[in-house]
C-alpha cells in the first residue's frame, strides 16, 4: 500500500497555499488539476468511438468526452485474442477531429502503454479491465503521470486502492460490451452501500474498517467524513438506453460512460443525443420517456450468467 | 432582506462546487435546469463543464433564449471556464451548432492554454478581489483573445486576459470553485445584491 502518496481532498481544497505563498511558476499535473478535470465532466456522457467520424457524431450529440478505441468492448468479446492500447495514428485522428476531451485505454499495469498515451497528449487515461491485463499483481503508479487516470471498481475497497495509486476518477466496472446494466448496478450499489456503512461507524471502528476494505486508513476516514468518494464517480458497463443512463444517475453515478451501446445500435446519432438528455434530466421521467421514442433498435444484449468466467471483465483487477 | 437566490445552471459540469462556494460566500444557491427555475433567481452562475454540451442542452431544453433575455434585462451572471465561453459575444472556431448566451463584449479562444497535460495552477491577481492573489486553476482553459470597449479585463496571466467584468456580468477562465477560497463568489454575490 503506497501510504506516502495518499492525502485528503481537504488538503487539495485548502486555501493555505493559495493566497500568500503561492508559487509564481505554473504547476501542472497537480491532484487538483487532475481531479478537477473530472469534476468538469459531471452530469455528462463519455462515449466509446473507433473512428474520427464517430467522434464527431458523439460531439454533435453533446458528449462531454470520447474514449478512443480500436474496437468497442462488444467486438473485443466477439473477436477474442489479446486486447491492447489503440494505434497512435488512430488516436491522433480522433484528437484532431473533436474539441472535447479525448480519453484512451491502457492495459492494467502496462506502464509503457500509459506513458505512450501521455506522450500522445490524450486528456485522460483509462487503466481498463476491458483490455487484457499486462500485470497480474500491480496496477500502474498513476502519481507518476501528468495525465489523469480513471479506473474501474466493483466496491469501495477497490475504488480506494485505485485512488491510493493515484486515480483521479472512478467508474463502476459493469460488464462492458454486454448491453446489460446489471453488473454496473451491482457495483454502484455496492460502492454506495459501503460508503453508507462507513458513515455509521465511530472513529474507533474506522481502523478495522480500513483493514477489512484493504484500503489506506486516511482515505477511509476521509470517505466516512465526506459521505462520498474524494474523486468523481461515474458508471460504466452495459448502458444501452436513456433509461439505463438515468437509472445509473439515480443510483448515485455522477455521469455515465457508454461503450458499445451507441455505435452498436440502429441509429447512433439519435440514441447518443437521447442518452445525453436523459443523463441531465435523470430524475424527470417525462423527459426520459420523451427522448426514448423513435430510437430504433438497441444493441442486442448478453445475459451475464451465460458468460464463461474467463470472459467476465469485471473480475480483472483487484 | 432575505439573501438573494443565485441559480447555478445545472445542465452539466461542476455544479456542486459552485453551490458550495456560493453557500460559503453567504448566498442562497439553487440549481436551474428549466425556464421556470431561471425566472425565479436574482443571479446565475454558469459552471465549468464542457461548453459544447452545455450549449446543446440549453438549446434543446428551451433555455437559450430565456437566458439571453434575462442577460439583456440586467441579470447578474458569473461564468467560470465553460461559463466564460457561454458569456462571450463571440468564440473563435466554434463547433457546429455551438451557441453562446453572450453579453460580454469579448472574443474567447477555447482550450487556449492547451490540452489536459498543460492544465495548471498559478496565482492570479484579480482586480476587485481583496486579500492577495487567488489560486487560478486552469483546466483546458480558454483565454480572452480580444475585448471590447464596454468590458474590463480584471485579471491577466502571461499576457492573456483571464477574467473580465462588464456591468453585472463576470467571467473567469479559471475555477475558483475548486479551491475552497470563496472570494470570487463573494464578489459575485455582492454584484447580485447591488443589482436587486
Amino acid at each position: 500500500m503506497v501510504l506516502s502518496h495518499t492525502f485528503s481532498s481537504s488538503e487539495v481544497n485548502s486555501v493555505s497555499s493559495a493566497s500568500s505563498s503561492a508559487p509564481q511558476t505554473p504547476e501542472t499535473g497537480t491532484a487538483r488539476v487532475k481531479r478537477g478535470m473530472a469534476e468538469q465532466l459531471k452530469g455528462g456522457v463519455i462515449m466509446d468511438v473507433v473512428t474520427p467520424e464517430q467522434a464527431k457524431i458523439a460531439e454533435d450529440a453533446g458528449a462531454v468526452a470520447v474514449m478512443a478505441l480500436e474496437r468497442v468492448p462488444a467486438d473485443i468479446r466477439k473477436d477474442g485474442g489479446v486486447a491492447r492500447m489503440s494505434d497512435p495514428d488512430m488516436i491522433d485522428g480522433i484528437v484532431e477531429a473533436v474539441s472535447i476531451p479525448v480519453m484512451a485505454k491502457s492495459r492494467i499495469g502496462h506502464l509503457v502503454e500509459a506513458q505512450v498515451l501521455q506522450a500522445l497528449g490524450v486528456d485522460y487515461i483509462d487503466e481498463s479491465e476491458v483490455l487484457t491485463p499486462a500485470d497480474e499483481v500491480n496496477h500502474t503508479d498513476k502519481w507518476a503521470f501528468t495525465t489523469p487516470f480513471v479506473c474501474g471498481a466493483t466496491n469501495l475497497g477497490e475504488a480506494l486502492r485505485r485512488i491510493a495509486e493515484g486515480a483521479a476518477m472512478i467508474r463502476s466496472k459493469g460488464e462492458a460490451g454486454t448491453g446489460n446494466v446489471v453488473e454496473a448496478v451491482r457495483h454502484l450499489r455496492r460502492i454506495k452501500g459501503d460508503i453508507g456503512r462507513l458513515r455509521a461507524l465511530d472513529n474507533n471502528e474506522l481502523f478495522a474498517a480500513a483493514k477489512e476494505l484493504r484500503a489506506p486508513y486516511e482515505l477511509v476516514r476521509e470517505v466516512a467524513g465526506l459521505g462520498r468518494l474524494p474523486v468523481v464517480l461515474f458508471s460504466a458497463g452495459g448502458v444501452a438506453t436513456p433509461a439505463d443512463a438515468a437509472l445509473m444517475r439515480q443510483l448515485g453515478a455522477e455521469g455515465v460512460f457508454v461503450g458499445s451501446g451507441i455505435f452498436k445500435s440502429g441509429d447512433p446519432a439519435t440514441r447518443a443525443a437521447a442518452i445525453v438528455k436523459a443523463t441531465t434530466f435523470y430524475d424527470d421521467p417525462k423527459v426520459v420517456a420523451d427522448v426514448s421514442r423513435g430510437l430504433g433498435e438497441a444493441m442486442v444484449g448478453i445475459n451475464i450468467d451465460t458468460l464463461p468466467e474467463a470472459e467476465r471483465y469485471a473480475e480483472r483487477g483487484w | 432582506m432575505t439573501a438573494p437566490a443565485i441559480g447555478v445552471l445545472a445542465l452539466q459540469g461542476d455544479v456542486r462546487e459552485h453551490v458550495a462556494a456560493l453557500t460559503g460566500a453567504g448566498a442562497r444557491a439553487v440549481p436551474v435546469r428549466r425556464p421556470g427555475e431561471l425566472a425565479a433567481v436574482d443571479g446565475l452562475v454558469i459552471p465549468g463543464g464542457e461548453s459544447t454540451t452545455i450549449s446543446k442542452l440549453a438549446t434543446a431544453f428551451g433555455l437559450l433564449e430565456p437566458l439571453r433575455e434575462r442577460v439583456r434585462a440586467g441579470l447578474p451572471v458569473y461564468g467560470s471556464c465553460a461559463g466564460m465561453i457561454m458569456l462571450a459575444d463571440k468564440i473563435l472556431d466554434p463547433r457546429s451548432g455551438q451557441e453562446t448566451v453572450g453579453g460580454i463584449d469579448m472574443i474567447v479562444r477555447r482550450n487556449a492554454f492547451g490540452r489536459q497535460n498543460e492544465s495548471f495552477e498559478a496565482a492570479v491577481e484579480v482586480a476587485g478581489v481583496p486579500g492577495g492573489p487567488v489560486q487560478g486553476v486552469f483546466i483546458r482553459a480558454p483565454w480572452v483573445e480580444s475585448i471590447g470597449a464596454a468590458a474590463e479585463s480584471i485579471a491577466a496571466y502571461e499576457g492573456h486576459s483571464v477574467a473580465v467584468r462588464q456591468g453585472p456580468l463576470l467571467a473567469t477562465a479559471f475555477h475558483p470553485e475548486l479551491t475552497g477560497d470563496h472570494r470570487v463568489h463573494a464578489l459575485f454575490a455582492d454584484m447580485v445584491r447591488a443589482a436587486r
